[in-house]
């Protein structure tokens, strides 16, 4: 475990002493110290364009009263500044009466090991396989003419203080592989991203054939795009592959089942539960306890243990993913989803790795069911409002399907749909479920997060298409 | 208090010296600190108080043609001493890269000009309090207003950045920067909608009162909105999407997509990309600028660039590395740009609206559908249907899609350019776009 207090003027002690004279009277809070340590190689343009290293060290401090909330954060872990951040909570939450809540969930159980990826591989070896990258992707193909390739890899080391000297602490790991490919042929330009990553060391990443896939697969895309013809526009039938189009039901509900926005009644499912928000044969779990997945924790940013918590059951909400504070306020537990980006900010509920379960559907069926639609592979970004539940994504690989058959590939389109109805739509699920490879990044008040997502494919009868052909 | 200048700099120096004794041969380092401190409301409550405290630091070192970079916010000099150690150790085993140097120590900023960006003036937590009732009340005036949420953050920052050919410069500036998110709600739909203010001075935002009820305004009018048929419509887009269609463009040209070859605009320099009556301007030496600044993030001056006149394009926005790569120099454009704005255009806004019997306002758009490489563009958006110049009723749940080369040829502008932001467009219509509806 990592000693925040090694060269500090501040002793552990002092530093819980201040803790629990600041939390005594408020009814949550803690001080959450953390510790990164990250690095990025880039390969562009033929050339390493950039090696570079960065470690953050802070603390942030949060004191609850009801439903108010006080922060404050520094990166100096000192006995000036720790005190400066009590007397900013105190003058915040000026009459408190809380009751401390000193329950918290105890479980021994980790997810990922104790390492330090970026210490695993040196350097050289990085950049040695970044260059094996490039030239292969360049020999296999004479339409390549831009090639970028990066790994990045982190450490961080956080604890938490409570009210009372309890402490709870984790270690985690993450490292990215990510390619792209640019093709340029006749004139006209197509690109592929491919990627790989989740909690786990370089090695068990980088053996050649498995950075090999990932170059086949960014390359693929690319190739697949270059005959792509203007997407259709309008309301039609869409099969989704399995895997990483599970970012619809991210975009979709997932949001949308967060404590905050339910408490707060801005979500369009705040007063659903308990009720059918999708068909039979839907369910949709959140579930943080995959062995060295990306969106996994052992324990969340609070200290709660994480765990796999059914959010849709065959159709019905079941549960919302909570945090301490808004769980306490709607009279339930935390589902262990307190996830903040670092220290720098507040926690939040937030999603983990958000799964659709297999049905006994088969994905041919589904396009032989399709006389007019889109069968969508990959996409790229995603995007929800809340409050009135309509999200996009924007495919990067699909097709056409016509008469039952899959046709020519179609340029990438937004697709947009209606959060709370989409699941009303799904008609047919799959039983081919596939993790996604890793790579998932959630974006909510201005905090990045890491996620995963899995889902089988798909049958939905009803979305809109947005391509340019009428 | 921020650390001052004297602070900063000497940090700066002290990296640049251990880097030289080290064997750099040549070091840049950025030093920085930002104050901030933010109250949230919600539904006229206090919801959240938040003050942060950010130090950082981040040094780039140079052996020859090779380069590395590292970044902490652990200033402590032992923390420091392992990080330039590590750095230059790395900047050895990176491989060469012929274009990586120094910016040209002809092109650096001789002076930091006043551009009077930054206001010292602190408003108490308590004020900022006040500021916030007054605005939630307005916000939540009428009934339909289910959900009221704001905020006001005041922001501080000082910084240095220093390089191994004397370059030791920086400044402070400030923000003031009040938002309302408001939710209403009717028998049929609920909808969100926003609107902020950010200003280098505390006495140039906003009132509370008229921000909270023009982010009212603006989410009442979206209530009950319809789905519209796919067709091939006229659009026009509201300032706050219009200024998007402008940061693409703007990242369109950026150096390192040209030199790369991934954008749809390589080797359009001298072509005509607009139609003629279009310039668009990357003015860095606005008093009180949100955007603006005397010298990039490499220390390079910035002067005014008219990026295009006349529909024609007539500059990328280089830095240092990827203007040696296309053999230009760099017009201090590493980073982004400063202020950038659409010359005003020629008709009046109800002009505008008026052009064509039936039209889709867009107010906005959710998705990432701009690619740079191809031009395509695909996103998610919701507006009004405007027939006749009058607005009619609210849509959502549409794509809009084209393709930017044709886009770009296509765009009027009405004459309603304020600079409320660091990017600025007047409103503008977009004709021969496709939505997809029902």
């Amino acid at each position: 475990m990592r000693n925040f207090f090694e060269k500090s003027d501040l002793s552990r002690s002092e530093a819980e002493n201040i803790v629990s004279n600041t939390l005594n009277k408020c009814d949550d809070g803690e001080l959450f110290l953390e510790d990164s340590k990250s690095e990025s190689i880039v390969l562009d343009d033929n050339k390493i364009k950039n090696s570079s290293y960065s470690s953050d060290l802070g603390y942030g401090f949060r004191a609850i009263s009801g439903e108010v909330v006080a922060y404050s954060h520094s990166n100096d872990i000192s006995k000036s500044s720790l005190k400066q951040s009590s007397e900013s909570l105190k003058s915040t939450l000026k009459s408190t009466k809380g009751n401390y809540n000193h329950s918290i969930p105890k479980s021994n159980k980790k997810y990922y090991e104790n390492i330090n990826p970026i210490e695993q591989k040196s350097l050289k070896e990085k950049i040695e396989i970044l260059n094996k990258v490039n030239d292969y992707l360049r020999s296999k193909d004479n339409n390549v003419k831009q090639v970028t390739a990066n790994f990045s890899g982190e450490q961080k080391s956080i604890e938490i203080i409570r009210s009372g000297g309890e402490t709870l602490s984790d270690v985690r790991p993450l490292i990215r592989f990510n390619v792209s490919v640019m093709l340029d042929k006749n004139g006209r330009k197509e690109s592929g991203v491919y990627g790989i990553g989740g909690r786990n060391s370089y090695e068990s990443y980088l053996k050649e054939d498995n950075w090999k896939k990932v170059c086949d697969e960014a390359l693929r895309i690319a190739s697949v795009n270059l005959e792509s013809k203007p997407a259709p526009a309008g309301e039609m039938k869409v099969v989704l592959g399995p895997g990483w189009p599970a970012i619809l039901i991210h975009e979709a509900v997932g949001h949308g089942l967060e404590g905050d926005f339910n408490r707060k009644k801005t979500s369009a499912f705040h007063n659903l539960m308990g009720q059918k928000v999708a068909s039979e044969g839907v369910t949709i779990v959140d579930d943080g306890t995959i062995d060295n997945r990306r969106g996994s924790l052992s324990i969340d940013d609070e200290g709660t243990p994480t765990e796999k918590t059914i959010l849709i059951e065959n159709g019905i909400l079941k549960n919302f993913m909570q945090d301490r504070l808004n769980a306490r306020l709607m009279k339930t537990r935390s589902t262990g989803s307190g996830r903040r980006e670092n220290y720098k900010h507040i926690v939040l509920p937030r999603m983990r790795n958000t799964m659709m379960l297999n049905g006994n559907h088969t994905q041919e069926e589904m396009i032989k069911s399709v006389d007019k639609g889109i069968f969508a592979v990959s996409f790229g970004g995603g995007q929800v409002d809340i409050t009135s539940g309509k999200f996009v994504f924007n495919c990067t690989e699909a097709y056409e399907i016509i008469n039952g058959k899959i046709g020519s590939p179609i340029k990438g389109a937004t697709l947009i749909g209606d959060g709370p109805s989409i699941l009303k739509e799904v008609t047919m699920v799959g039983n081919d479920m596939m993790l996604d490879p890793g790579i998932g990044t959630c974006g909510k008040a201005g905090q990045g997060v890491p996620v995963g997502v899995a889902q089988p494919s798909i049958l939905i009868s009803k979305m809109t298409v947005g391509g340019t052909k009428l | 208090m921020i650390k001052d200048q004297e602070y900063l700099s000497e940090k700066a120096s002290y990296c640049l010296d251990l880097a030289k004794k080290l064997g750099a041969t040549g070091s840049s380092a950025v030093v920085s600190n930002s104050v901030s401190e933010t109250v949230n409301f919600r539904n006229r409550k206090l919801d959240e108080s938040n003050r942060s405290d950010n130090l950082a630091i981040s040094i780039t070192t140079f052996i020859g043609k090779k380069k590395s970079s590292i970044s902490s916010s652990n200033l402590l000099k032992d923390n420091l001493d392992t990080l330039i150690e590590k750095c230059v150790e790395t900047t050895k085993n990176t491989p060469e890269d012929e274009f990586n140097s120094l910016p040209d120590k002809d092109l650096l900023a001789k002076e930091v000009k006043d551009l009077n960006l930054y206001d010292d003036t602190h408003i108490k937590n308590e004020d900022k309090i006040e500021y916030l009732k007054k605005l939630e009340t307005s916000a939540s005036s009428n009934k339909q207003i289910v959900n009221t949420e704001s905020s006001f953050t005041e922001d501080r920052s000082n910084f240095i950045l220093a390089n191994t050919d004397g370059f030791c410069k920086g400044y402070k500036d400030s923000s003031f920067i009040a938002s309302s998110i408001t939710v209403a709600k009717d028998e049929s739909s609920m909808e969100r909608d926003y609107e902020y203010t950010s200003k280098c001075h505390l006495k140039d935002i906003k009132d509370a009162e008229s921000l909270g009820k023009l982010a009212a305004e603006q989410t009442i009018r979206k209530l009950s909105p319809q789905k519209i048929s796919s067709e091939k419509i006229a659009l026009i887009f509201d300032k706050r999407i219009a200024r998007g269609v402008l940061s693409t463009f703007a990242s369109a040209i950026f150096s390192s997509a040209i030199s790369r070859g991934t954008s749809f605009l390589k080797d359009k320099i001298n072509q005509k990309i607009f139609s003629d009556e279009i310039n668009i301007f990357d003015k860095p030496d606005i008093l009180k600028g949100l955007g603006s600044k005397t010298f990039d993030s490499e220390g390079v001056k910035t002067e005014t660039l008219k990026l295009v006149d006349q529909g024609i394009l007539k500059h990328y926005l280089v830095d240092t590395y990827n203007g040696k790569k296309l053999n230009l120099r760099s017009n201090g454009r590493c980073g982004g740009t400063s202020n950038l704005y659409f010359e005003k255009g020629k008709v009046s806004y109800k002009d505008l609206l008026s052009s064509n019997s039936r039209c889709l306002y867009i107010t906005e758009t959710i998705g990432h559908g701009s690619n740079i490489v191809t031009g395509d563009y695909s996103v998610g958006a919701t507006g009004f249907l405007v027939e006749n110049g009058e607005f009619k009723f609210p849509i959502n749940e549409i794509t809009i899609a084209g393709n930017f080369k044709e886009m770009f040829q296509n765009i009027t502008l009405a004459n309603d350019l304020e600079f409320e932001y660091s990017t600025n467009s007047p409103t503008m219509m977009i004709e021969g776009m496709v939505v997809a509806g029902k």
